[in-house]
């Protein structure tokens, strides 16, 4: 049995001389929640466009979804779903006509579309915001809103690009309540955060420095392999080693 | 005392979005003083009023003794602002914004350069090159310097932080404790909870209002009920167990443990039982200190 739903062996991607992933090799399973930290310029926004077929890599072999990310990216971005805290939504359209497009991108039946609108619209206690423009909506139910609508086509795996950044606490945390339940599902959650207290819900981490992949294991086992007591204290020992973390000023 | 800001009951509304809803509260000459709050909360809004960019609809704000709209020139001259977006001029060099914003203000470089030296070291190595052309880091550092280069008297940074990771924050942060000896008023907004900790004193605001005003320790300390820290191998079905829990107030989900509330702030057998009925055999529960998160959940949810 292969469960494994991203295989990369050996990623290098380069821009001119720069190199922005350098060898990386990680496998993803069926409906892991995996978080992918680093640095800012560590080479992760690289790594994603790559895994979600709007990037080449330069060479080594990357597998998502079943499809090779050089030969098959049309075929990737069938089976996966994306969101991240800049763009996600148009937001001069409406909660209604956002799931009608985003569904209709996806290929979805339009009966199945109307079902699913339905749906959403329960589940988030929605109902009221129906008819009301994306911009008008607080920041913590539009990123909801783009999550749910990141999964609609029941994807493979979902990529979440920072998906928390700037939203409240409580907001936040129902947020994570939703990656949970996503996963739970059998859908593949692969998440970037600067929260680190978010990279603790996470089945797996992966850190990343200049390019390459420096620390993967389950949040248990890294912190007992760094001898820490946070993930946060593992990101700055890895990061640079010369600096205590916020709280301890 | 000399307050370096007083405001009084400062609103604001954009159509029928109101972004600021009475606002109160003063700053003291030399302090460090956050605004921590998510999105949407009226930070940057209020940042606008304080640097004389924005006039409120309603309530009295005196900055530096001065009045926001009748001495809005001279008040200029004495704030340095860092704004949330990068504004420098891209196609300048390094160099080039630095000497600009001296020039604007009267002043020069060298003048100053005591005040800067231990942020603009950092990138001077690379003055020669267009501001378009750092790294995110390094625009922080060209911006924090720029804001800085004369010499004000208070120094605002609107999300200084937003976007940044856990080592940059906690480097910027550093660079602003050393700030302090030059007795510069520092007013920093965030929607990072922990770095309230690196504050002398901090606002809770949500939602345009303010929820909480004090040092970092008395806010930890304002938490009303005994907070404690459940820990099990499956933390999913860990938080769902505890919330259908009879007792249970409040459980949220915290790094690697969930905080939970009980409405009587005791934990007994009855827990562990509705535990071991939910399928957690290995829940771990103990008492543990609130932090500003907890507290700021705990009034986001108190009622009206």
């Amino acid at each position: 049995m292969d469960n494994k739903v991203i295989k990369v062996r050996n990623l290098v991607k380069r821009f001119g001389k720069f190199v922005a992933n350098d060898n990386l090799t990680f496998d993803v399973h069926e409906g892991e929640i995996f978080g992918f930290l680093g640095a800012n310029g560590a080479g992760k926004t690289t790594a994603i466009r790559i895994l979600s077929g709007l990037l080449e890599p330069t060479s080594g072999e990357v597998i998502v979804a079943g499809f090779n990310a050089g030969r098959e990216s049309e075929q990737i971005k069938k089976n996966i779903g994306y969101m991240c805290q800049k763009f996600s939504l148009y937001e001069d359209l409406t909660v209604k006509e956002n799931i009608t497009l985003y569904g209709g991108i996806y290929g979805l039946k339009t009966s199945v579309i109307r079902n699913r609108i339905h749906e959403l619209l329960e589940k988030l206690h929605f109902r009221e915001y129906e008819n009301r423009l994306i911009s008008a909506l607080p920041l913590g139910l539009r990123q909801k809103l783009a999550f749910s609508v990141a999964v609609l086509h029941e994807p493979k795996i979902v990529f979440l690009d920072e998906p928390t950044g700037g939203v409240d606490p409580i907001t936040r945390r129902q947020f994570w309540e939703m990656i949970y339940e996503t996963a739970a599902k059998g859908i593949t959650v692969f998440v970037t955060t600067h929260y680190m207290d978010e990279a603790e819900y996470c089945d797996r981490i992966s850190i990343m420095s200049e390019g390459k992949i420096v620390a993967l294991d389950t949040p248990e086992n890294l912190k007992k392999q760094f001898n820490a007591g946070t993930v946060e204290e593992v990101f700055i020992k890895i990061a640079r080693p010369n600096i205590s973390p916020i709280h301890n000023s | 005392m000399y307050k370096t800001i007083e405001s009084s009951g400062i609103s604001k509304s954009f159509g029928p979005t109101k972004a600021l809803d009475e606002i109160s509260f003063s700053v003291n000459e030399s302090e460090v003083f956050g605004f921590i709050g998510p999105d949407g909360a009226g930070k940057t809004t209020l940042f606008r009023i304080i640097t004389t960019l924005l006039l409120p609809d309603k309530g009295e704000i005196k900055v530096l003794g001065l009045d926001c709209k009748a001495d809005y020139k001279k008040l200029r001259k004495n704030i340095g602002y860092m704004p949330g977006r990068f504004s420098l001029y891209q196609d300048l060099t390094v160099e080039e914004n630095l000497n600009f914003y001296a020039t604007v203000f009267g002043t020069t470089i060298e003048e100053n350069y005591d005040l800067i030296s231990d942020i603009y070291s950092h990138i001077e190595p690379f003055k020669k090159r267009l501001a378009g052309k750092l790294s995110g880091g390094m625009k922080q550092k060209l911006a924090l310097s720029c804001a800085l280069i004369h010499k004000p008297e208070l120094l605002v940074l609107d999300e200084p932080t937003t976007g940044v990771d856990a080592v940059s924050r906690s480097e910027f942060w550093d660079m602003l404790a050393k700030l302090r000896q030059h007795k510069i008023t520092i007013l920093v907004s965030t929607p990072y909870m922990d770095e309230a900790m690196r504050c002398d004193r901090v606002a809770l605001i949500q939602g345009g209002k303010i929820l909480a005003i004090d040092t970092p320790q008395k806010i930890r300390e304002g938490f009303s009920k005994k907070l404690f820290s459940a820990r099990a191998s499956e933390k999913y079905k860990l938080i769902k167990a505890l919330k259908q829990f009879h007792n249970t107030l409040t459980a949220y989900p915290f790094g690697d443990s969930v905080h939970v509330t009980f409405m009587n702030d005791t934990i007994d057998d009855s827990l562990y039982d509705h535990l071991k009925t939910s399928g957690i055999n290995d829940a771990y529960i103990t008492e543990t200190e609130a932090g500003i998160e907890d507290r700021f959940l705990e009034l986001m949810n108190k009622p009206e």
